[in-house]
């Protein structure tokens, strides 16, 4: 039977609508010991797997990646994500084999590189932010959301006071009202002024006895940076609460800004985006949290300290929040940030955040005639536009979006921030060069020129993927999520 | 510095198109009092060769290195993995993607997990599982979080005592400040969850169940999962090595409502403890309460099968504070790992594997049972068991098959008190017989 043919973009079926019984795609060990007897009243049947070579199962997915765009093939503006280059001997450095190998239960004595890394990256990201405290835990900058929330609640309760509200203004990050609710925290929201940034006005007057604290992206998610963010910092602090700052965004002011002088008093950030460590398709990502030394006494456990020249895992501290992982986090995501950092230095990680801002500033000046910017204001890593230009053509941020697709490129995020109506959010990222730039500012010229002439190019789109679009309406209504 | 492609020239042609005079000048909103002072505090930049000599050192002043045989498990595990899924994972075509929000053009990653979702949930049994959580521990965390949601007015959670301690210590984290009420269930003679006290617990949204538990002991879920229903609570079954479903009853024939564990043990090492992959499945009737995302099937205009991320309206981006989670990165490529793994194995590798394990670790308890180590219970274990040696001391034992490059279990007194010098011991495929006949051999000396 010849199944249907793409060309080179090859079809490929299901894992289970391929192989035949008793194929083996790993080598397995003869066993070396005698049978025992599993006890047949618990035993089970095993489960209904397909058996496949390791030639059904490496062409599977070779052809499965033929499909997928990465970092590696192109440009990917997608504005708060930052899809910077991920260097490949950081994913080598991670599987340096006694690394690799290393259980996380081991004695600390026969540890020490794994501690040693820790307690140097511990210290980079405190030297970073200018907070003393980090905590490697979290798994994901949501989780480093709910530690620094767990923070919050615990800081109150230690001083006895009983706050369930928190601030949360409308540019910050999506995850924050979820994370601040894990912790029983009421979210508040907070509008932006007419700049795009917060006035301490709205602050003040939403700020009282029974809000725990703020939380703030910055940069935030319109790519402005909250310039009251000190002011608005001192107000909170003022009324017995707490500055959560949202370091997402923090690849845009490595070594320019001081999240310590800003007033944060705790502060996640996003490995995985500032320190380019791959996003393997929607994780691993790591997202430690680093805090004052006025909370690190609520800091997670275990932490890894430096006393007599050994490293150590320190356990025994009361005031402590608990533990957030079952061991040290998404160590090998470490490993590549650590690896990163230590190529960078102080001076190319500043380097880095200034030419993420050049690029951005750069697309949005060279863009700003032909699509509507959300805020005029100096942008930092990303810049927002709106879609007011596309309701005469009666086409949609998603349709200039797909377009893009056929043109070899990545979209940009759109519909977010939800202040802007129809956003289209841009990162360039600072791995990109100027001539690649200059590629996707005439390609969104073009197709906003299209936009004009023959939009049903824009709605069709994209013709040229693998599939063209497909109805989430149907997957969500008759949801078929397993084979 | 080879990531950063801006020559001078061209720096300076973008500043002049945007109209500043240097870089600082892009920085101007930025208010002095919020400036960092002086230049990070960073040791210089490395060249990539001094970095590989760095990471060089590091792996030396690792005393137990790869070529160690760890017997040790308790939520980290060591099982083979073969070189064609390393080399399938370095594609950077799924290591360098993002999320995939844009199906067109992420179908790769999408069917990738659609498979990875279907394994999953035919390995559990149970009718649906989601793209991955962030380990073992925290997926337990949501678990009883979700039956909190779908119990509505209970507000009070079960969790067994020979649940790994790491991962009750999580749950603790995630449930305090929200005023839950987690209630530990102990452990029995035989080394299982003791459910005796149940009837007293009032009501519970959940009990949360371990198999095989910390000890490695198989617990008796059928029986278990009877018992919790009738007392009118969902039955939580959680896990830290799926490969045991290869040979035991899986969580869903034994009644489970929500099955969730620790992955790694599927094509991940052990890296001293992550990035492994949170394994999350449930019931279909509980579907819209899961965290975290899911792929669903779905066709193009074209009608052509396709794959898209799905019932999103759960998700903290739609629903905001009244999400089923927080959670938004997820373990991506490590849930695609497992697929690839399970492919690898397929059903009748799996069940050979799973038998493999059991029968290493079984040979491994007789064989330290014949040169006087007591078996503490006697219930089935998979993988893992629990072995004192009260006739010796066996600290220096340990210390000369350290010597031997053998790291022989591990002291229980740290996680149980009661348990101090007893060890919990972790063998699996990685295991050979004269590594097993080594250490007895040791003991007897």
């Amino acid at each position: 039977m010849i199944t249907e043919s793409n060309g080179m973009m090859q079809d490929e079926p299901l894992l289970w609508e391929k192989g035949r019984r008793g194929r083996q795609g790993m080598s397995i060990p003869a066993s070396d010991v005698p049978p025992g007897k599993p006890p047949a009243e618990l035993c089970g049947e095993g489960p209904d797997f397909p058996d496949l070579s390791e030639v059904d199962v490496v062409r599977h997915y070779t052809r499965l990646s033929g499909w997928n765009y990465g970092v590696d093939r192109g440009m990917y503006p997608l504005g708060s994500c930052t899809m910077k280059y991920n260097p490949k001997i950081n994913d080598r450095l991670a599987a340096t084999p006694a690394i690799a190998a290393a259980h996380p239960l081991l004695d600390e004595s026969q540890v020490q590189g794994c501690l040693q890394l820790m307690y140097r990256l511990q210290q980079a990201l405190a030297a970073i932010t200018g907070l003393p405290g980090v905590c490697l835990q979290p798994a994901a900058g949501a989780q480093g959301e709910l530690a620094g929330m767990l923070l919050f609640a615990a800081w109150h309760r230690h001083r006895g006071s009983r706050r369930t509200k928190i601030l949360i203004p409308d540019t910050a990050h999506g995850t924050n009202p979820a994370s601040a609710a894990l912790c029983g925290f009421k979210p508040v929201p907070v509008a932006s002024g007419a700049e795009g940034i917060l006035e301490p006005a709205a602050v003040d007057a939403l700020m009282d006895e029974e809000t725990a604290g703020i939380m703030i992206t910055n940069p935030n998610t319109l790519g402005l940076f909250e310039s009251n963010i000190r002011e608005i910092a001192d107000l909170v602090h003022a009324r017995g609460g707490l500055v959560y700052g949202d370091g997402a965004n923090m690849n845009a002011v490595m070594g320019i800004v001081s999240p310590a002088r800003c007033g944060i008093d705790v502060m996640h950030l996003n490995l995985h985006k500032t320190f380019s460590t791959p996003h393997g398709g929607g994780g691993p990502g790591a997202g430690p949290v680093c805090v004052s030394a006025e909370l690190s006494p609520f800091l997670p456990v275990p932490r890894v300290v430096l006393s007599d020249g050994r490293y150590r895992l320190e356990e025994d501290h009361p005031l402590a929040v608990g533990r957030v992982h079952a061991f040290h986090g998404n160590f090998s995501v470490l490993v590549r940030a650590y690896a990163y950092i230590r190529s960078m230095g102080a001076e190319y990680l500043k380097r880095a955040s200034q030419l993420a801002v050049l690029n951005a500033a750069y697309l949005k000046e060279s863009l700003k005639d032909t699509l509507p910017l959300a805020f005029p204001r100096p942008c930092m890593h990303e810049c927002v536009f709106s879609d007011a230009w596309l309701h005469e053509q009666n086409v949609t941020t998603l349709d200039f979006a797909k377009r893009l697709i056929d043109y070899g490129y990545h979209p940009p995020t759109i519909y977010f921030p939800l202040v802007v109506p129809g956003a289209i959010m841009i990162e360039p990222t600072e791995t990109e060069s100027k001539e690649e730039l200059d590629r996707f500012i005439a390609t969104v010229k073009q197709i906003v020129q299209e936009a004009d002439d023959d939009p049903e190019l824009l709605r069709q789109a994209p013709v040229r993927a693998k599939l063209c679009r497909l109805d989430e309406t149907r997957a969500a209504r008759q949801p078929c999520l397993c084979g | 510095m080879r990531y950063l492609p801006h020559t001078d020239e061209e720096i300076a042609a973008m500043l002049a198109v945007v109209g500043r005079n240097s870089l600082d000048e892009l920085f101007c909103s930025i208010p002095d009092h919020c400036r960092y002072q002086g230049e990070m505090p960073l040791p210089e930049a490395l060249s990539e060769w001094q970095l590989e000599e760095h990471f060089a050192e590091l792996g030396e002043v690792m005393t137990v290195g790869s070529r160690h045989k760890v017997l040790i498990g308790a939520g980290s595990a060591h099982h083979f993995i073969p070189e064609s899924i390393r080399a399938l994972l370095s594609r950077s075509e799924f290591l360098t993607a993002y999320t995939p929000y844009q199906p067109e053009i992420a179908q790769g990653t999408l069917q990738g997990i659609y498979e990875y979702q279907t394994l999953t949930a035919r390995l559990l049994g149970m009718d649906v599982a989601n793209a991955s959580m962030y380990d073992g521990a925290s997926a337990l965390a949501e678990a009883l979080l979700m039956a909190l949601r779908i119990g509505r007015k209970k507000s009070r959670v079960a969790v067994a005592g020979s649940i790994h301690p790491h991962y009750r210590q999580v749950v603790r984290t995630y449930l305090g400040p929200a005023g839950y009420e987690l209630v530990e269930l102990p452990v029995g003679p035989e080394g299982r969850c003791d459910l005796s006290a149940l009837g007293d617990l009032g009501e519970l949204a959940a009990v949360a169940v371990q198999s095989p538990n910390f000890f490695g002991v198989v617990e008796d879920l059928e029986l278990l999962g009877q018992q919790i229903h009738q007392s009118g609570a969902l039955f939580i079954v959680s896990f830290s090595e799926p490969l045991a479903f290869g040979l035991f009853k899986n969580p869903g024939e034994c009644g489970a409502d929500i099955a969730c564990g620790e992955g790694q043990s599927f094509g991940m090492p052990r890296s001293f403890g992550g990035a492994g992959l949170g394994m999350f499945a449930c019931r279909e009737q509980f579907v819209r309460n899961m965290p975290g995302r899911l792929v669903g099937e779905t066709l193009d205009r074209q009608g052509r099968r396709g794959f898209v991320l799905t019932l999103a309206t759960r998700e903290q981006h739609i629903r905001r504070e009244k999400a089923t989670s927080n959670i938004c990165s997820n373990q991506g490529i490590c849930a695609m790992t497992a697929a690839m793994y399970m492919a690898s194995l397929g059903g009748t590798g799996l069940r050979r594997l799973a038998r493999l394990n059991y029968d290493k670790a079984q040979y491994c308890q007789e064989r330290l049972g014949q040169v006087g180590g007591k078996v503490l219970w006697n219930s089935p274990v998979f993988n893992e068991f629990v072995i004192e040696f009260a006739e010796r001391d066996f600290g220096p034992v340990r210390q000369r098959l350290l010597a031997a490059g053998i790291v022989a279990g591990l002291d229980l007194g740290r996680f149980y008190p009661e348990h101090a010098g007893r060890y919990l011991f972790g063998i699996t495929e990685t295991v050979d017989k004269a590594v097993i006949d080594r250490v007895a051999e040791e003991v007897e000396k």
